[in-house]
């Protein structure tokens, strides 16, 4: 990223720190997520296994229980580097700082981890009917964790639909960020929808669940 | 009634292949206590009609009820109630000791202390697992790591156990153990059982009733007695005799001991070895079939 901005002086209308902003709140979030919600990766394996069957024989939801089944404290190390690009940023960026910017900034943490948890729900619940299917959800999944670390302004029109509404990564940080700065946005993504977060991420969850749902009933067991 | 079909069916679709009708229009009924053989071929359809019962599988048609409760809204409720062994298919923490997945399954069935440590004492007691309570279960040998295994499923007191190939790869004594304790389980707690497997020992020791599937359907429901006049199911006494020749001696198992065949064969020749051959299920299936026709 360095790179970039050593021949360039701006991406997408912001400034390296800026971006470096963007960058922060985005990996912190999704590392989060990824210390929760990172573990229903292992999906395709329990159904190639059929290990998955034993976890509906156990009276707790399904979805508590593959989350539970593995928490990795390591993946909070993972946060370390988007942690410090956040207090770096947050730092040398000229943000006037009040009541309604911290609380903006704490919902913004809040609601863009939950978005992005709900993006590894869609993506399980994706598994239970495509062969191989994580290939295809990681382009989701972890596409747009990088897609979030961009500026939306710079994405081209199908990433924009894409990673614009149906997964709202523009509006995990890029959106917060503009509106922390003070900046007002490309048209189509003003920034007074950084406050809408709450909105985004229900929407994820409703997304999400209802594939998580629909992905458990089309569940074909693990032969045997 | 603590299993009621009624129609059911469960198809899988393939690819480019015509759909295949795993259970096909099947009505079974099972009444608290009883003890039911669930018995087919590979394939038949044994492993998918319990998966509907657990509420792992979503029938293509038709109903069914396990427990009075409907499997699909209610698998949680019906969780607790039901008890499942996998032959194949572990529920234990691989890497943990057996005594700590037993804490961790009491937690996940929200038992009280007393409750779980009565209930494992019980089935620690009954299972002999008390040897190798901390030992890692990778570690154990097959035979008890299916020890573990079903008193693992019925560490919360289910009224239905289902126990899908439970001897399957068990050596003699290993199998013995677990029918002997599966009797005395149900004798104390008036569990209802329903097992697959391929082994007619398991059958003859523990079903009062057997279901035969075919292809999904229901090729013969009745007593293990009326299934072995049906199919004349004998047994094999294979005997080394003393000169070095080996008898093959098949006797039926309704009217004369093996120890009489055994006794009887011993007053004509030395016999230095012997076993026995059990008939093989895919035999009395077969036999069934053309019974019926």
């Amino acid at each position: 990223m360095w790179l970039v901005f050593h021949n360039v002086k701006a991406l997408g209308g912001l400034t390296f720190t800026q971006v470096l902003l963007v960058f922060g709140i985005a990996d912190v979030c999704f590392s989060l997520a990824d210390m929760f919600f990172g573990h229903l990766d292992s999906l395709p394996t329990y159904l190639r296994q059929g290990t998955l069957d034993v976890f509906y024989l156990r009276p707790q939801p399904l979805l508590l229980q593959l989350i539970t089944s593995d928490i990795s404290l390591r993946r909070l190390s993972r946060a370390s580097v988007g942690l410090a690009s956040m207090v770096i940023a947050l730092w040398l960026n000229d943000i006037h700082w009040s009541a309604a910017t911290v609380g903006l900034l704490a919902m913004t943490m809040i609601c863009s981890t939950a978005i992005y948890c709900a993006v590894y729900v869609w993506a399980a619940g994706a598994q239970f009917f495509l062969v191989n299917g994580a290939e295809f959800t990681n382009a989701f999944v972890y596409g747009g964790r990088y897609a979030a670390t961009q500026p939306a302004s710079v994405w081209n029109k199908p990433l924009k639909v894409v990673f614009g509404f149906i997964f709202p990564m523009a509006i995990t940080a890029y959106v917060p960020t503009l509106a922390l700065l003070g900046l007002p946005g490309p048209s189509w993504l003003p920034a007074w929808l950084a406050w809408t977060t709450p909105l985004f991420a229900a929407w994820s969850w409703i997304f999400g669940l209802a594939f998580w749902r629909f992905g458990v009933r089309h569940y074909q067991g693990g032969g045997g | 009634m603590i299993i009621e079909t009624d129609q059911l069916t469960r198809e899988f679709k393939r690819r480019g292949k015509p759909k295949l009708v795993a259970v096909d229009h099947l009505d079974i009924r099972v009444e608290p206590g009883e003890t039911v053989g669930y018995i087919g071929a590979n394939g038949a359809g044994k492993s998918t009609t319990i998966k509907m019962l657990t509420g792992i599988l979503v029938p293509t048609s038709g109903s069914v009820r396990t427990c009075g409760l409907d499997p699909l809204k209610q698998r949680r409720e019906l969780a607790r109630r039901v008890g499942v062994v996998f032959g194949q298919r572990s529920q234990l923490w691989w890497d943990l000791p057996t005594a700590e997945s037993f804490t961790i399954l009491g937690a996940i069935h929200h038992l009280g202390r007393t409750e779980l440590t009565a209930r494992r004492d019980e089935l620690v007691e009954q299972l002999e697992l008390g040897e190798f309570l901390s030992t890692p279960v990778r570690q154990l040998s097959l035979g008890q790591r299916m020890r573990a295994e079903v008193a693992a499923a019925l560490l919360h007191s289910p009224q239905l156990i289902i126990l899908d190939e439970p001897t399957i790869g068990l050596d003699v004594l290993s199998k013995q153990r677990l029918r002997d304790f599966l009797v005395a389980e149900r004798r104390r707690h008036g569990t209802t059982l329903l097992l697959t497997t391929h082994d007619m020992g398991d059958i003859e020791r523990l079903c009062e009733r057997v279901l035969v599937v075919d292809h999904g359907r229901l090729a013969y429901d009745g007593s293990l007695a009326g299934l072995s006049r049906t199919v004349g199911a004998q047994r094999v006494l294979v005997v080394d005799l003393a000169d070095g020749t080996r008898q093959r001696i098949p006797f039926d198992a309704e009217k004369v001991t093996a120890a009489t065949v055994l006794a009887q064969a011993s007053e004509r020749a030395e016999v230095r070895d012997l076993s026995i051959e059990e008939p093989d299920i895919e035999d009395v299936v077969r036999r069934i079939y053309s019974a019926a026709r």
